[in-house]
C-alpha cells in the first residue's frame, strides 16, 4: 500500500444517514437496558441518580447512532462485564475462576488494557516507519481492544466493590487509580473520534504517548503502592455529583492532553521534514492545528460543565459554591488559560508554533491542576493523595 | 474629553486587554493556592518572620481573593466583557439575521465552496421545491428576483451568534453574583472601622465590642460554629484572619446528637448531626438530621455538616502514685480540654486532658491471614506539664489489649508531637485491671515490708547457693538490687556491673549473673507475697502466673523511661461530642446558577451550532433551470467543505432527476 491510502477516508461519514433496522435494535436494547436497571434497582437510587441513569441511556443511545464503532465497543464491554458478573455469582472467592483470573476480573482486564495500549502505541509508530496502512489499521484495532478492556475493568470493578461489602460499593471514579483508567479510556475514545473524523492514523502514535505515560504511572501505582485495592468512600465523596463531575472533568483532561500532543507534532513539523522522515507522513500543519482547536474547544466545553458541576457539588458539601480551595482555583486557572487561547485563536486568528506551544503549556497547567494540587497543596479535596 | 472617553472604551473592549486580564487573573490566583489562606496570623509570623509577614499582610496575600486589588482586576474583566458586548451585540445580531440578498453570480462563483447544476425543472417549481427542502434542513429562507434570475438565500445556526451573547452575559452575571456573596464588603467595613475584629478566644458576647457583632439581617455570609451535643446556640463566627466576628442568627440551633458511623475497616463512613431549629419569630421548631452532602435549608440559611470534635466529654479516672509504698488510688473527674494540678507540692505536674476517643479501630495484625480490624476501645490522651512548661504526652487505653494471647494495659508516652508513642505494657490481672501489678510495685517500693520478707526467705537462697554469708547481709544486697532495678531497670544493673568490670574486678560477669539470679529471687518472693495477700495464691505458681511475673518484670524494668511517677487508669466516661456546622446565606447563588446555565448553553451553541449560509441563483434555460449555488460558514471552513460536498450530492440527486 502507498502512503496515500493512509489518509484515505477510513469510514463512511455518517451524520446524515438513514436509520436502519439495526439502529432501531440498538436503541431498543439501550432503552431496554436502562429501563431494566431503572425498574430493578430504583430502590437504590435517589431522584438525581435516576436522572443520571436516564441521561446516560440517552447519551449512549445517541452516541451509538452517530458512531457505530462506539456501539460495538459498548456491546463488547457490557457482554464481558456480564460474563464476569455471571462467573462471580455473587462471591468474591470465585475470582480464582480461570476466565476471571486471566481476563475478566477488573485487575486482569486493566492489565490487558495496559498491555494493549502499549502495543498500540508501538504499532502506530511501526506503521509510520514501515509506511504500512495495514499496521496502522491493526494499531487502531488495538486501541479499540484496549478501550474495551479498560471499560470492562471499570464496570467489573464497580461490581466487585459491592461484593466486598454493599457498604463499600461505589462507582470507580473515586481515587487516583480509578481516574487514571478512566483517563486512558476517555482519551483513547476522543482520539479514535478524531481519527475517524479526519481519516488519518498517522497521529496515533503521538497521541498515544500521553496514554503510555498514564499507563506507566498506573503500573507503578499498582505495583509500588498497591493502589488497586478497593477502598470505601470517605463521606465527602458520597454524592451523586461525583458520578457526573468526574467523567466530565476527564473528557476535558483527555481533550487537553490530545491537543498538547498535537501541539507537539506541530512543533516537530516546524522545520519542513525531509521526505523520508516519518514526520513527512503527518497531515498538513493546518489540519493538525484544526484538530488541536477542535480538541481544545471540546475540552473547554466539558471542562466548563465539570467545573460548574464541581461548584454545585461544593455548594452542597462544603457550604459554598466557590471556596477558592486550591483544586477549585486551579480548575479556574486552567479554564481561564484555555479561554485566553480560544480568544487568541478566534479573534486574533493566531496559529502556528506559538499556539502549538501554548497548548503544551496549557496541558502542563492542566496536569498540575490534576496531579500537582493533590501532591503539593492541601485543601478540601481529600481524594487522590499520593 | 470625548476622545479620551472613546479611547478608553476602545481600550477596555480590546481583545488584547481581555486576554491579558484572563491571564493576569490566572496568575494572581496561583498565589492563593500556594500560600495557605485565612490562617491565624501567628502561623504566618512563624513561617515568614515579622518583616515579610507585614508585607504580605499589607499586600492582602492572606485573603487574596477578597483583596481590593484582586477584586479590582475582576471588576476590570466585567467592564471589559460588558463594553465588548455592548459594542458587538448590535453588529452580531444584525449579521446573524441578515440574509445578504445582495449576492450576485459573481460573488457566488468566488466562494470556496460552490457548484452548478442544470435541471429540467421549471424555475417556479424548482424554487418551490428548493425552498421546501432547505426548510426541511433547518434553514431560514428568503428569496428575491434579481436581474440575473431568482436569488434564494438561506441561513442556519443563528444560535451560534446568540451563543456568543449568552457566554459573555453569563460571565458578567456570575461575577456579580459572586461579588454579592463574597466577604469583600465585610473586609471594607473592617477597614473603615465599622466592624471590629475580635482577637481574644473564649470570651462572652457581652464583653465584646458592639462592632464585633454583625447584624442579624446580614444578607450574605459564611460562618461556622462548633456545638457540643445537647447545647443550643444562636450565633456563629466568621473567621477574619487576625480573629473573628460574630454573626447572630435569627433562630437557634440545638444539637441533639452527633454520630459517626464506621466501615468495618474503621474508616469513617458517615457524620450525622440531629439538629433542632427553634425559631421564636415563627414560633416553630424543626427537627432534622444533616449529613455531609445533605445540608439543611431553612429560611434562606443553609446549615452544613462541616467538621466535628470533642465537646467536653467527662472522664472519670484513677490516679496511681507509682512510688507509693502502698496502693494509693485517687479518684478524679475532668472534662476534655480542662486541666488540673496533680496532688503534690507547689510545682506539681499539671494534667491537661487533650482528647478522648471512644473507638480505636486498627488493622489486626494477629489475624495475619485475613484483613480484619480490631477495636482497641476507648482511649484518653493527656499531657503532663512540668513547672518549667515542658510536657510529655500520654495515650492510655481504657481496656486491656490482647497481644499474643496475653492482656496488657497500654500506655504510650512521647516527648514531642512528632515522635511515635513508646508503650508501657502493664500486664492486666484477671479483673482486667492494673491493680495486681501496682500492688506488686507498691511492695517493692516499701522497704519496711520488703526487708523482713526477704530476710525470712533468705535462708532458702543461702541454702541454694551455698554462699558463706549471713541472712542480714544478703538481705541488704537484695534490697540494694531491688532499689537499683526499680530506679533504673535492667539497663541500670548492666551499667552498674559494666563499670565494675571496667574497674578491673575480674569476676564481674559472674557477679552480674549472680545478682540477676538474686534479683529474680527477690522479685519472685515479693510476687508470691502479693498473691498471698490477695488470697490468690494456690501453693504453686501456674504457667499463667509465671507469665504474669515475667511481664511485670519487663514492665518494671521500663518504668524508669515512663517519664512520670503517675499512672492514670480511665474508669468511666460520658462522651460528649461537638459537631462543627457551617451556616451560610448566599443571595448571589441564584444569579451564579443562572450564569452557569447560560454559560453552558452559550459555550455549546458557540462550538457546536455552526452559523452557515447558502445562496442559490436560479436562472431559466431552454430546457429548464440552471442552478448556481455556494455557501460559507463563519468558522471551520474544513468542516464546511465536507458538509457542502455532502449536500451537493443530495441536491444533485434530488433536483437533477426531474
Ligand atoms: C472569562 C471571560 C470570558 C470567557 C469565558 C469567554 C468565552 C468565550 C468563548 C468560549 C468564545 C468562543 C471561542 C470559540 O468559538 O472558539 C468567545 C469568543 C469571543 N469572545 Fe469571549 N470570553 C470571555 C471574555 C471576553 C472578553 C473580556 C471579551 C472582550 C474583549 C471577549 C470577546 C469575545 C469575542 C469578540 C469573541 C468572538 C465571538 C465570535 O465572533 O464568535 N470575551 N469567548
Amino acid at each position: 500500500m502507498t502512503t496515500e491510502s493512509l489518509s484515505q477516508p477510513l469510514m463512511q461519514y455518517d451524520d446524515h444517514r438513514q436509520l436502519a433496522a439495526v439502529d432501531f435494535l440498538w436503541l431498543f436494547t439501550v432503552a431496554g437496558g436502562g429501563l431494566f436497571i431503572g425498574f430493578n434497582y430504583h430502590g437504590y437510587m435517589n431522584g438525581y441518580e435516576q436522572i443520571i441513569l436516564a441521561g446516560s441511556s440517552v447519551t449512549i443511545g445517541w452516541g451509538g447512532l452517530v458512531w457505530t464503532a462506539l456501539r460495538r465497543l459498548l456491546i463488547v464491554a457490557v457482554l464481558f462485564s456480564l460474563s464476569a458478573i455471571y462467573l462471580y455469582a455473587g462471591e468474591l472467592t470465585n475470582a480464582r475462576h480461570f476466565l476471571l483470573e486471566y481476563m475478566l476480573a477488573s485487575q486482569s482486564a486493566i492489565m490487558w488494557m495496559s498491555f494493549l495500549f502499549l502495543l498500540a502505541t508501538g504499532s502506530y509508530f511501526l506503521a509510520l516507519y514501515s509506511r504500512s496502512a495495514f499496521t496502522a489499521t491493526v494499531a487502531s484495532a488495538l486501541v479499540w481492544a484496549a478501550t474495551a478492556m479498560g471499560l470492562t475493568g471499570l464496570l467489573v470493578r464497580w461490581y466487585e466493590s459491592y461484593l466486598i461489602h454493599p457498604d463499600v460499593g461505589h462507582i470507580p471514579v473515586s481515587n487516583l487509580y480509578e481516574v487514571f483508567i478512566l483517563f486512558c479510556v476517555i482519551t483513547a475514545l476522543i482520539y479514535l473520534h478524531y481519527e475517524r473524523r479526519y481519516a488519518t492514523r498517522t497521529l496515533g502514535g503521538f497521541v498515544m504517548l500521553v496514554i503510555t505515560a498514564a499507563i506507566g504511572f498506573l503500573l507503578w501505582y499498582t505495583f509500588e503502592r498497591q493502589a488497586h485495592e478497593i477502598q470505601p468512600l470517605v463521606p465527602a465523596l458520597k454524592s451523586y455529583w461525583m458520578k457526573i463531575h468526574v467523567p466530565a472533568n476527564f473528557i476535558g483532561y483527555g481533550c487537553f492532553s490530545i491537543a498538547a500532543m498535537l501541539g507537539l507534532t506541530r512543533l516537530l513539523k516546524q522545520r519542513k521534514p525531509a521526505a523520508r522522515s516519518i514526520l513527512a507522513q503527518l497531515p498538513a500543519n493546518d489540519v493538525i492545528e484544526d484538530i488541536m482547536y477542535k480538541a481544545i474547544a471540546l475540552g473547554f466545553a466539558f471542562f466548563t460543565i465539570a467545573t460548574i458541576l464541581g461548584s454545585l457539588w461544593a455548594a452542597e458539601a462544603w457550604g459554598g459554591y466557590w471556596s477558592w480551595d486550591p483544586k477549585e482555583t486551579w480548575a479556574l486557572i486552567v479554564w481561564l488559560n484555555y479561554a485566553a487561547w480560544l480568544h487568541m485563536h478566534i479573534s486574533k486568528g493566531w496559529h502556528g508554533p506559538a499556539m502549538a506551544g501554548w497548548s503544551i503549556v496549557g496541558f502542563l497547567i492542566t496536569l498540575f491542576a490534576f496531579l500537582g494540587v493533590n501532591m503539593f497543596l492541601s485543601g478540601l479535596h481529600s481524594y487522590g493523595e499520593l | 474629553m470625548r476622545l479620551t472617553l472613546s479611547r478608553s472604551v476602545q481600550f477596555l473592549s480590546s481583545m488584547n486587554l481581555a486576554i491579558t486580564l484572563l491571564l493576569v487573573i490566572a496568575v494572581a490566583s496561583v498565589i492563593g493556592t500556594i500560600l495557605r489562606q485565612n490562617e491565624p496570623y501567628q502561623n504566618y509570623i512563624i513561617k515568614f518572620g515579622p518583616f515579610w509577614h507585614d508585607i504580605y499582610r499589607r499586600l492582602g496575600l492572606y485573603d487574596i481573593y477578597s483583596t481590593p486589588w484582586f477584586v479590582l482586576i475582576m471588576a476590570f474583566l466585567v467592564c471589559s466583557v460588558s463594553i465588548c458586548l455592548y459594542r458587538n451585540t448590535p453588529k452580531i445580531l444584525a449579521s446573524a439575521r441578515n440574509f445578504q440578498l445582495h449576492q450576485r453570480a459573481n460573488h457566488i462563483q468566488h466562494l470556496t465552496h460552490h457548484a452548478r447544476l442544470d435541471t429540467q425543472t421549471g424555475m417556479d417549481k424548482l424554487l418551490f421545491e428548493l425552498q421546501h427542502w432547505l426548510k426541511q434542513q433547518g434553514y431560514r429562507v428568503q428569496s428575491q428576483a434579481t436581474g440575473e434570475g431568482m436569488l434564494v438565500a438561506a441561513i442556519r445556526g443563528e444560535a451560534n451568534r446568540y451563543g456568543y451573547l449568552l457566554t459573555h452575559v453569563a460571565v458578567i452575571i456570575i461575577c456579580i453574583g459572586g461579588l454579592l456573596d463574597s466577604n469583600f464588603p465585610l473586609k471594607l467595613k473592617t477597614r473603615t472601622g465599622q466592624v471590629q475584629i475580635e482577637t481574644r478566644d473564649d470570651i462572652p458576647l457581652s464583653a465584646m465590642d458592639k462592632r464585633t457583632i454583625l447584624s442579624k439581617e446580614n444578607p450574605s455570609f459564611r460562618a461556622s460554629v462548633s456545638i457540643p451535643e445537647g447545647r443550643r446556640v444562636n450565633t456563629a463566627f466568621i473567621n477574619m484572619g487576625a480573629g473573628y466576628v460574630v454573626q447572630p442568627l435569627p433562630f437557634s440551633i440545638q444539637v441533639q446528637d452527633f454520630r459517626i458511623e464506621h466501615y468495618n475497616n474503621g474508616q469513617p463512613k458517615s457524620f450525622a448531626s440531629d439538629l433542632r431549629i427553634v425559631d421564636k419569630a415563627n414560633a416553630t421548631s424543626l427537627e432534622q438530621t444533616i449529613l455531609v452532602n445533605h445540608p439543611l435549608n431553612y429560611r434562606g440559611y443553609t446549615i452544613y455538616q462541616a467538621s466535628f470534635g470533642d465537646g467536653g466529654s467527662v472522664l472519670k479516672f484513677s490516679l496511681f502514685d507509682l512510688q507509693s509504698p502502698t496502693l494509693q488510688k485517687t479518684a478524679a473527674q475532668l472534662a476534655v480540654s480542662e486541666t488540673m494540678r496533680l496532688p503534690g507540692d507547689a510545682d506539681a505536674l499539671q494534667l491537661e486532658l487533650t482528647e478522648f476517643k471512644k473507638f480505636n479501630i486498627f488493622p489486626d495484625n494477629d489475624a495475619a491471614t485475613d484483613k480484619k480490624f480490631r477495636d482497641f476501645g476507648p482511649s484518653l490522651t493527656f499531657k503532663l506539664r512540668q513547672a518549667d512548661g515542658t510536657a510529655r504526652e500520654y495515650l492510655n487505653y481504657m481496656y486491656p489489649v490482647t497481644i499474643a494471647g496475653r492482656d496488657y494495659l497500654l500506655s504510650g508516652v512521647r516527648e514531642s508531637p512528632q515522635a511515635d508513642y513508646r508503650y508501657l505494657h502493664i500486664p492486666a490481672d484477671d479483673n482486667g485491671s492494673a491493680e495486681l501489678f501496682l500492688r506488686f510495685l507498691a511492695l517493692l517500693n516499701d522497704e519496711v515490708r520488703l526487708r523482713p520478707l526477704l530476710q525470712r526467705n533468705s535462708t532458702m537462697l543461702i541454702e541454694n547457693t551455698a554462699l558463706p554469708i549471713s541472712p542480714a547481709e544478703i538481705t541488704n544486697v537484695l534490697i540494694r538490687l531491688v532499689d537499683l532495678f526499680r530506679r533504673q531497670g535492667f539497663d541500670g544493673l548492666k551499667a552498674h556491673f559494666s563499670t565494675a568490670s571496667d574497674a578491673g574486678i575480674s569476676d564481674a560477669q559472674d557477679l552480674q549473673n549472680a545478682s540477676l539470679k538474686m534479683l529474680q529471687f527477690a522479685l519472685q518472693q515479693s510476687y508470691l507475697k502479693v498473691l498471698e495477700d490477695s488470697d490468690l495464691f494456690t501453693g504453686e505458681l501456674s504457667a499463667h502466673e509465671i507469665q504474669f511475673l515475667n511481664d511485670s518484670i519487663i514492665a518494671l524494668s521500663s518504668l524508669h523511661e515512663y517519664g512520670t511517677t503517675y499512672f492514670i487508669q480511665l474508669d468511666d466516661f460520658e462522651e460528649i461530642q461537638a459537631t462543627g456546622l457551617q451556616i451560610s446565606r448566599s443571595p448571589g447563588a441564584k444569579w451564579v446558577y443562572l450564569g452557569f446555565l447560560l454559560l453552558t448553553l452559550g459555550v455549546f451553541m458557540l462550538f457546536y451550532i455552526p452559523h452557515q449560509r447558502l445562496w442559490f441563483l436560479l436562472s431559466g434555460t431552454d430546457t429548464g433551470t440552471h442552478l448556481l449555488y455556494g455557501g460559507s460558514r463563519t468558522r471551520h471552513q474544513a468542516d464546511f467543505g465536507r458538509y457542502f460536498a455532502n449536500i451537493s450530492h443530495t441536491i444533485k440527486q434530488t433536483f437533477a432527476a426531474h
